[in-house]
């Protein structure tokens, strides 16, 4: 007992001692975010760190934007200032359509005695980083909380439906994509009326129908729109088009492919609406819905 | 043997300033807007710093600072919260094993000493995520820290510029 020898630098721990700590509390933090959405506070905590150091890093891209804008010229400005024009002319033609429609739609349902449909705000915001993460879909956008946005709320563009804020930061958000492996949307065929639930794949460009029955009305080329039966994404906003139906005999159900109607890479704005209610997010892996984290956080 | 052995050299301390100030910058690196084909290209800089400096000096940099700095990327990058963590703790723990024998090579010679480390550390994170139900990204995934490991001799060679004593051609000693 005597004879036990003292070290003689004095170092702490060993290093796979040290290891094995952190590998551990790592594996803890990523069970804790991943399988039930806690850890929201330090999370953002970590995040408002980060933030100055984002907007550095974004800041050499922010100065090539200026420096390209100031050489543009006037003619393309011109030719730019035309288009514009000449889509807001057709968009204001069909909002003067959407209006009398709307009214109408008010006097019916007030005849029919249902709920008013309700008419979500909306807050722009920009699309700062996209694809970071090579395992799923996402895009982090310029608003957070400070700003109004809540997890669950829907987010367009001017094409159609882009996807779903999942976390919300102080000054920025987390938007998954409809692409997204865990994403789904209730949509409907525009054509036919049929309803469905449209799964996101992984991959860009790419998402599935699931679950058509042989029989199904829809064919190559129909156009995929939100059903608003979830209560999360408002009813009508363009989702994809369809590019194949396979209907393969040895298959339980038709096999239908579909491209998004919008491209995250072909705009940098887009569209938060804010939802009356948000209901439950979708459940991706690694953003729970908000509703299962609002009632572990009552239980913890 | 000797030959391969590096030329000894006598360096001056390193100053915390620029240790912080380096690693401070490769997470920069890191969150710059990279995309396209840039993206699965680019090597991940805060891991090859941390690399670096724990070798360095692991009297100062460790196992917490690696932590933390996986930690800011995960917030930055949108990924799993933990995962960059965890990916930074087995290089963190790879270069204090890799620590005394770097220093019988010269920097050229460590390229196919670091890929093995880059690589598990990316492996870990592919199979976590994997485990977790994510899909898979592709073979692009394992690119990233090829090109780390090659830059590595650049890295190693500008960070230890600093610490190069100069020399006085009047009083060479």
């Amino acid at each position: 007992m005597e004879n036990v020898q003292q070290p003689f630098f004095h170092r702490g721990p060993t290093p796979l001692a040290r290891f094995l700590l952190a590998a551990s509390l790592a594996l803890a933090l990523i069970a804790a975010d991943g399988r039930f959405g806690y850890l929201v506070y330090l999370q953002q905590a970590v995040a408002v760190v980060v933030h100055p150091l984002q907007q550095i890093a974004l800041f050499p891209a922010w100065v090539s934007g200026r420096i390209a804008g100031f050489f543009t010229t006037q003619s393309q400005l011109a030719v730019r200032n035309g288009v514009l024009e000449q889509q807001n002319l057709l968009n204001q033609a069909a909002l003067l359509r959407l209006q009398a429609l709307e009214q109408e739609n008010a006097r019916l349902r007030a005849m029919l005695d249902s709920r008013a449909l309700a008419r979500p705000g909306a807050l722009f915001a920009e699309i700062v980083y996209s694809h970071r993460d090579p395992f799923t879909r996402r895009v982090i956008v310029d608003r957070g909380s400070s700003a109004g946005v809540a997890e669950g709320y829907p987010v367009v563009d001017a094409e159609g439906l882009v996807g779903q804020v999942t976390r919300v930061f102080p000054w920025s958000s987390r938007v998954t994509l409809i692409t997204d492996k865990d994403m789904t949307v209730p949509v409907q065929v525009m054509r036919s009326g049929v309803r469905g639930v449209l799964y996101g794949t992984g991959t860009d460009g790419q998402l599935e129908l699931r679950f058509m029955p042989f029989s199904a009305d829809i064919q190559a080329g129909d156009r995929l729109v939100t059903s608003g039966i979830d209560g999360t994404y408002p009813a009508g906003l363009p989702v994809a088009v369809v590019e194949e139906v396979e209907r393969d005999a040895a298959q339980m159900f038709a096999r239908v492919l579909a491209r998004p109607a919008t491209g995250v890479n072909r705009y940098r704005q887009v569209l938060v609406l804010a939802q009356p209610a948000p209901e439950a997010a979708n459940p991706g892996m690694d953003d729970p819905p908000p509703a299962a984290r609002r009632r572990s956080r009552k239980a913890g | 043997m000797a030959a391969s052995a590096p030329r000894q050299e006598l360096l001056l301390p390193v100053r915390p300033l620029f240790m912080w100030a380096t690693l401070l910058a490769a997470l920069l690196l890191n969150l710059l807007p990279w995309s396209g084909w840039l993206a699965w290209l680019k090597p991940d800089f805060a891991a090859l710093a941390l690399l670096f400096w724990i070798v360095r000096e692991p009297q100062r940099i460790g196992f917490g600072t690696a932590f933390a700095f996986g930690l800011a990327m995960d917030i930055g990058q949108a990924s799993l919260f933990g995962q960059h963590a965890l990916a930074y703790s087995v290089v963190a723990y790879a270069a204090t094993l890799l620590r005394r024998r770097l220093r019988m090579f010269s920097a050229d010679k460590h390229v196919l000493q670091i890929l093995p480390v880059l690589l598990a550390a990316q492996l870990v994170v592919l199979l976590v995520r994997l485990a977790g139900g994510a899909a898979s990204p592709g073979w692009t995934w394992l690119v990233a820290p090829v090109t780390g490991a090659l830059l590595w001799p650049l890295v190693w060679a500008l960070l230890l510029l600093p610490q190069r004593p100069r020399i006085d051609p009047e009083h060479p000693i």
